[in-house]
């Protein structure tokens, strides 16, 4: 009897209505959250971009005036950084290291709540200063003062938002951080944590130590606005290039932030499909700590025309290329996994394959970018928007598409719809080339980037990329498809596929609201898989 | 696909050369330092070629042979300590070979004293100011009519039908082939971003601070440019345009200049 009413009280479902996601404390739900918040912002920051393409699609003035161009290159940059891609690995991890790890839930769970609904405030006002006076800000997304200064009504907005995005990433971080530190499995050592884990420990340090960097440098912009301090007018005795290193200090981490979870989704997926284990996973966990690392003292590699030193220049062109080797090492370990492997080609591992190919090319346009005399040249021009739209949409963004095809049939019950999953990457892949690919070549050839018009022998490849963009954008919708037939496939296993392993895969298809009551036992879980 | 698009790109660079006005790459330049700038861009990208093959090409061969469907049984192996430290010390060497032409050129580039002209470059929004600190002369130079008269939304003109669009401007800047010249850029407002790509200088115009670079043209010719950094809505509308001229025909341009100066001196005087 006793028995009977624990189970009952164990076994509470969530609440019924709005209230059950306003007050959530449950990992799946605030996983869910978050990654329904994400792909919302993905499509809100896609259609900024595709305002930009559109009139960048020939030469002169269509559709926009050049300060509403400004607006939208930077509000798309914000959306896409701190809306989309952020927000999506936050809610993987949410939602999957918990399970991975065999643990009940986060750590900090009513703090997890309050970590998601920042987002919708901080975004919600940030979205809003689009109808202010003056409009939405038009400095890039970098805010460089003293251009940021000149920004109207949207300033405050502006610095607050980034505030509350700073508030709710750290918050997730910490809570990352002390779930998996302390809720593992009792043999779950921490090199056998599954590498998704292992870069999520990583990246919530990066979070930690470089959030509180950019609101320092956003609180320095708001009191030379508006509390007559100079940190970085010159007119005062301030130094505007300081903002730079201080706003770059961030910046930098904050790019590994956005692909190391990558690097853990793929790293997951690759070994699952190709039958295989994942080929050097403790050099994978150094190469990714010392990525972390380095990725403290490259920052000014994003200044070399600022003016600096020799000596410097030397020492950041130096420490820039030192990340290919760890990077490297990650690349040669995910093709040593397939080789010799038993490979099929389901959505998940299409994507991570295309991930590790475009990826890598990104890659190569970041070597050549670290040589310091060649980046001078590309330096602000669309071959530097080519390479970090490599690193973040066939890098990030398909990572994250990995994840969700990967994890859907656990989250939902049910095996998606395999063709339209593969038509969605098979255009995706097309069309994120087409646009990226041809910007390489107008960056050579001499297009700076942030601007709305431009000169007529640069008409061929922005027709092109525009082309291309449409195309991207339009192949998402392939994706919300997918998403809303989730439930209408055949019924999945607990396994799902047919060679996975971890703790995920141990617990039914959809993934009961509460998992590991008790904590599960790693041996056992390895064993039933052999 | 990628190698499609990789092998696509290797032909158009080896046509590229016959296409000037379809420019592919980087501009090869018309200083010493543009051509070495140029040489190193090349060096890099044949390296990330040449890994590329490797990698690529290891991963093809899986896709394609390791395949479950080709009744491929999976392996086990998970670790090899030869293979790891192999392909973290190759790159290393690889880098290396890459660091030290860079820094050397570096160094070239940073090298800007005994200047034979020094020319005060002053950003504004939006447009360029050029003082000629020996000479006495200096100058405003914006975007050029033509241009600015199609620039607007529904101006009713074709860019096509506008020379040079929104690479002209009304005064360029006249150097002198040969002769070392050396610009001291700051800015007026905001951060600007001087950029001439044949020339390989970018740097950045900063208020409060002045930035240095330096170049000597070895041919003769006009060369066109815009400003790199963001620097508000009219960031797109500030080109550069340079003519490099022989040094007689230098002389001469600074002597007409001080002529106008002296009949505008004597206008203002003329009671």
């Amino acid at each position: 009897m006793t028995a009977a009413v624990a189970d009952v009280h164990d076994d509470h479902g969530p609440a019924k209505g709005f209230k059950r996601w306003l007050f959530t404390t449950n990992h799946k739900d605030i996983g869910t959250l978050y990654l329904v918040f994400s792909l919302t912002m993905f499509f809100v920051g896609g259609a900024m971009a595709l305002v930009i393409r559109s009139e960048l699609m020939t030469p002169g003035l269509q559709f926009v005036h050049p300060e509403f161009f400004n607006q939208m290159t930077t509000m798309h940059a914000l959306v896409m950084v701190f809306g989309a891609v952020m927000p999506a690995f936050v809610g993987l991890a949410n939602w999957m290291i918990p399970m991975m790890i065999g643990a009940p839930d986060m750590a900090l769970p009513r703090m997890n709540n309050w970590s998601f609904w920042i987002l919708p405030v901080a975004f919600g006002m940030l979205i809003s200063t689009l109808f202010l006076p003056g409009g939405a800000p038009a400095s890039g997304w970098t805010m460089y003062p003293p251009l940021v200064l000149q920004t109207g009504d949207a300033f405050p907005f502006l610095i607050f938002s980034v505030h509350l995005m700073g508030l709710s990433s750290i918050m997730g971080a910490i809570n990352i951080i002390v779930t998996i530190l302390n809720m593992r499995a009792p043999d779950m050592w921490l090199l056998k944590m599954p590498m998704f884990v292992w870069t999520w420990l990583i990246t919530a340090y990066l979070l930690i130590a470089v959030m509180p960097v950019l609101a320092g440098a956003v609180t320095m912009l708001l009191t030379d606005q508006f509390f007559g301090t100079s940190f970085f007018l010159a007119a005062g005795g301030g130094d505007p290039v300081m903002f730079q290193h201080i706003f770059w200090f961030f910046g930098h981490p904050e790019v590994y932030i956005m692909i190391l979870p990558a690097f853990g989704v793929v790293s997951e997926i690759i070994p699952t499909f190709s039958r295989k284990p994942l080929f050097g996973h403790d050099s994978m966990v150094y190469a990714a700590s010392s990525i972390a690392f380095l990725s403290f003292i490259v920052w000014a590699h994003h200044m070399f025309t600022v003016g600096m030193p020799l000596s410097g220049q030397l020492f950041f062109m130096f420490a820039t290329m030192l990340i290919a080797v760890p990077t490297g090492v990650k690349i040669f370990n995910w093709v040593a996994t397939m080789w010799r492997g038993a490979m099929t080609f389901e959505t998940p591992m299409l994507f991570s394959l295309a991930f590790v190919f475009l990826f890598t090319i990104g890659g190569f346009s970041g070597l050549m970018l670290a040589v310091a005399p060649a980046d001078i040249q590309y330096h602000d021009t669309y071959f530097v928007v080519a390479h970090f739209h490599y690193v973040l949409v066939p890098g990030s963004i398909f990572a994250i598409m990995a994840a969700a095809y990967y994890w859907l049939p656990k989250w939902t019950g049910y095996m998606y719809n395999e063709a339209a999953g593969k038509l969605h990457f098979w255009l995706s892949t097309i069309f994120v080339n087409l646009t990226f690919f041809p910007m390489h070549f107008l960056g050579l050839a001499g297009m700076p980037r942030r601007i709305p018009d431009y000169s007529t022998q640069f008409t061929d490849f922005n027709t092109m990329a525009s082309v291309g963009a449409m195309g991207f954008g339009l192949s998402q919708l392939v994706f919300i498809y997918v998403l809303l037939t989730s439930k209408k496939g055949a019924r999945a296993t607990d396994r799902v596929w047919e060679a996975p392993r971890g703790l995920e895969w141990t617990v039914p298809s959809p993934a009961p609201y509460h998992t590991f009551d008790t904590p599960p036992k790693v041996r056992v879980a390895q064993e039933s898989f052999e | 696909m990628i190698r499609k698009s990789l092998l696509c790109l290797l032909g158009l660079i080896w046509t590229s050369a016959a296409n000037a006005e379809w420019a592919l790459n980087m501009p090869r330049g018309i200083t010493e330092l543009s051509a070495e700038t140029f040489d190193l861009h090349m060096m890099v990208f044949w390296w990330c070629v040449a890994i590329g093959v490797i990698v690529f090409g290891v991963m093809i061969i899986s896709i394609f042979k390791h395949r479950k469907s080709a009744g491929a049984t999976p392996a086990t192996f998970s670790h090899s300590t030869t293979a790891e430290v192999i392909w973290t010390a190759i790159p290393c060497v690889i880098l290396l070979l890459m660091a030290v032409p860079s820094a050397e050129t570096m160094i070239r580039l940073e090298d800007s004293r005994e200047p034979d002209v020094s020319i005060v470059v002053t950003g504004y929004q939006w447009k360029w100011h050029y003082k000629y600190q020996d000479e006495g002369i200096d100058f405003f130079s914006s975007l050029a009519l033509p241009s600015v008269r199609a620039r607007f939304k529904e101006s009713g003109i074709d860019p096509f039908s506008v020379e040079n669009y929104l690479l002209e401007v009304d005064r360029p800047l006249v150097v002198p082939r040969g002769k070392k010249v050396r610009l001291l850029l700051t800015s007026n407002d905001v951060i600007h971003s001087w950029w001439v790509p044949e020339i390989a200088i970018k740097r950045d115009a900063i208020p409060g601070i002045i930035n240095e670079a330096w170049f000597r043209a070895t041919e003769t010719g006009t060369f066109r440019g815009q400003c790199a950094e963001l620097c508000g809505k009219d960031h797109g509308y500030m080109p550069i345009v340079i003519e490099v001229v022989e040094v007689d025909a230098y002389q001469a341009w600074i002597e007409t200049h001080h002529d106008a100066g002296a009949k505008i001196a004597q206008l203002g005087t003329r009671p």
